[in-house]
């Protein structure tokens, strides 16, 4: 769906994009991650032909960016940044303007005059703005600009979505929407390809994820590897003092009641302690979260400006 | 994208606004003339207005010139300036991009529903005009007396205030394509119209300079006022061609600069 062979973006001096080799398949539900300003924005405007590439090669839907932008991005729907509107026009006259400034008639796929109507309804349906009047944008929430945009997104019924920060300015229940909303879509065929700095948000819904440090992408893997084969074994027990004499040298660490011990089999481990008549409280085999996966391939985003450390006097 | 440019243009109050506030000017004018009867001395600017009183059928010209220094050029270099700059500070136009828009198409568009701007701005002042002039002043269409003398039918006073109309809106479009090439460069749509609105103010100081003398044909508004010409008997085309050559001198570079810049610009707004 998505590939990038050592794609590469300067502005002047400063490298925005290093050397990522992206590579996302039919499907995918693909979360790309990393701390502000680490090139996730450029990396997204370099898919969509927005921003030329320094040195590179990128390929969607198996044709050349930006070469043939103009056969691929019809079957691509995109949020980019944030959502984007003409404030004195009401919605559905915003979709039915963008609609027409795109391709349209024969061999355009989805994008027909004829259906325009009942595929800006379908969009509005499914973002949860059915019911939207005729007041102009300008009077929207934050939360309605977002699901405007991601309507914007739907509207030619795309095969890829190309999605930056979707869930930016929705409240809770919102969130919650947009993703059951994102996951039946990749129920039925469409890729998906997310670009957040929220962790939580790309674990929920995403099966990929690809991290970005600096303009680097220093990890690309699917969640499930990345969270398994940590070999250890996390024990909460009250006997924690005997459990330590017990399993000498295989204790990596101990914090109160909690071990992690070194070992292969849960189940052997548990039947090795309630043996010897130690309480088990809990147990079970230790995954790593995503956010300690991520922070310990990233540093801090570009938001943070500390200075020369001052010295202690 | 043609269509879609029209619609935008035509929903957005401020096309209206500044339409309105052109009509509003000469009408202004027209009315403290009618009211006092103290018109400028022959020869003075603006232009026609001392024959207005004699034969309002002459007022459309008048309106034009009245307009043509300052709030016609304003008017146009804010929509030209517009054109890429607002849709980039507005973030739609990477929207309009990733829709996919090709960008040659969106200029193209941009500039056509300028073009249709400025001719419906310069018609709407001449149309308000003859209103005003036929309603206001003493008028005989059939009668009008040209600046060289010799008086104009009817018929040939309509040819020419149509051929002003032209002339004075390819002159405009001279603004205009600074203004959209500006608008390819800055992502603020207000520079882009100032820039624009520098040049011609600087080209207006450069005209009236003697020292500038050598640069003077090849400034933009050196011939802004030639149409005058076409209200001689006969008309007198030399400065009205080489206006119009210059025009379009203006127009093809500044518009195949926005191209080669636009067509290769990074999208980050």
């Amino acid at each position: 769906m998505i590939t990038t062979r050592a794609l590469t973006k300067r502005y002047g001096r400063v490298t925005a994009v290093d050397a990522v080799d992206l590579d996302v398949r039919e499907g995918d539900r693909y979360g790309l991650l990393g701390p502000n300003g680490s090139g996730k924005t450029t990396l997204v405007r370099l898919l969509l032909g927005l921003v030329y590439a320094t040195s590179g090669e990128i390929t969607v839907l198996d044709q050349p960016v930006p070469g043939r932008v103009g056969a691929i991005l019809p079957s691509v729907g995109a949020l980019v940044e944030s959502p984007a509107a003409y404030g004195h026009l009401n919605g559905r006259a915003n979709l039915a303007l963008l609609d027409a400034a795109g391709p349209s008639g024969p061999g355009s796929g989805a994008g027909s005059r004829r259906t325009r109507r009942a595929r800006i309804g379908e969009a509005l349906e499914r973002v949860g703005l059915s019911g939207i009047d005729r007041r102009p944008v300008k009077n929207y929430s934050l939360g309605m600009r977002q699901r405007l945009g991601l309507a914007a997104a739907l509207l030619r019924r795309p095969r890829l979505l190309v999605l930056d920060e979707p869930t930016n300015g929705l409240d809770p229940q919102g969130i919650r929407e947009i993703r059951d909303l994102l996951l039946s879509l990749n129920a039925a065929g469409t890729t998906l390809f997310l670009s957040s700095h929220l962790l939580t948000e790309v674990e929920q819904v995403c099966t990929r994820v690809g991290v970005v440090n600096q303009g680097r992408l220093v990890l690309q893997d699917d969640i499930a590897a990345l969270r398994t084969g940590t070999g250890l074994v996390r024990v909460r027990t009250p006997d924690a003092d005997r459990a330590v004499a017990l399993l000498d040298g295989r204790v990596e660490s101990r914090d109160g009641d909690a071990l992690l011990v070194r070992h292969d089999d849960p189940a052997t481990l548990n039947a090795l302690l309630v043996g010897q008549g130690l309480r088990v409280a809990q147990l079970g085999e230790w995954r790593r979260s995503l956010e300690e996966v991520v922070l310990s391939v990233t540093t801090a985003g570009s938001d943070r400006v500390s200075g020369p450390e001052v010295a202690n006097r | 994208m043609i269509t879609v440019e029209l619609i935008k243009l035509w929903r957005r109050p401020r096309t209206w606004v500044s339409l309105l506030l052109l009509i509003a000017l000469p009408a202004l004018v027209a009315i403290f003339l009618a009211v006092t009867h103290i018109g400028p001395q022959p020869g003075q600017q603006p232009a026609f207005l001392a024959a207005v009183l004699a034969n309002g059928a002459l007022f459309p010209a008048a309106a034009l010139a009245i307009v043509l220094p300052i709030f016609l050029p304003v008017a146009v270099a804010v929509v030209g300036g517009d054109s890429i700059a607002g849709e980039a500070s507005s973030g739609m136009l990477r929207y309009l991009l990733v829709r996919p828009v090709r960008r040659t198409t969106l200029l193209l568009a941009k500039l056509f529903s300028m073009t249709v701007f400025v001719l419906v701005a310069v018609i709407a002042v001449a149309v308000s005009g003859y209103i005003l002039g036929v309603n206001l002043f003493h008028a005989e269409p059939g009668a009008v007396t040209s600046v060289s003398g010799p008086s104009l039918t009817a018929g040939q006073l309509i040819l020419r205030i149509v051929a002003a109309v032209g002339y004075v809106a390819v002159s405009m479009l001279g603004v205009g394509a600074i203004a959209m090439f500006l608008s390819t460069l800055s992502d603020s749509a207000l520079g882009a119209a100032l820039g624009a609105l520098a040049v011609m103010v600087a080209s207006q100081i450069l005209v009236t300079l003697d020292a500038a003398s050598s640069v003077r044909p090849y400034l933009p508004t050196r011939y802004w006022l030639a149409w005058v010409d076409l209200f001689r008997e006969p008309i007198l085309w030399r400065d009205i061609e080489r206006g119009l050559g210059i025009q379009l001198v203006y127009v093809v570079v500044f518009l195949g600069a926005a191209w080669a810049n636009f067509a290769t610009k990074d999208v980050t707004s």
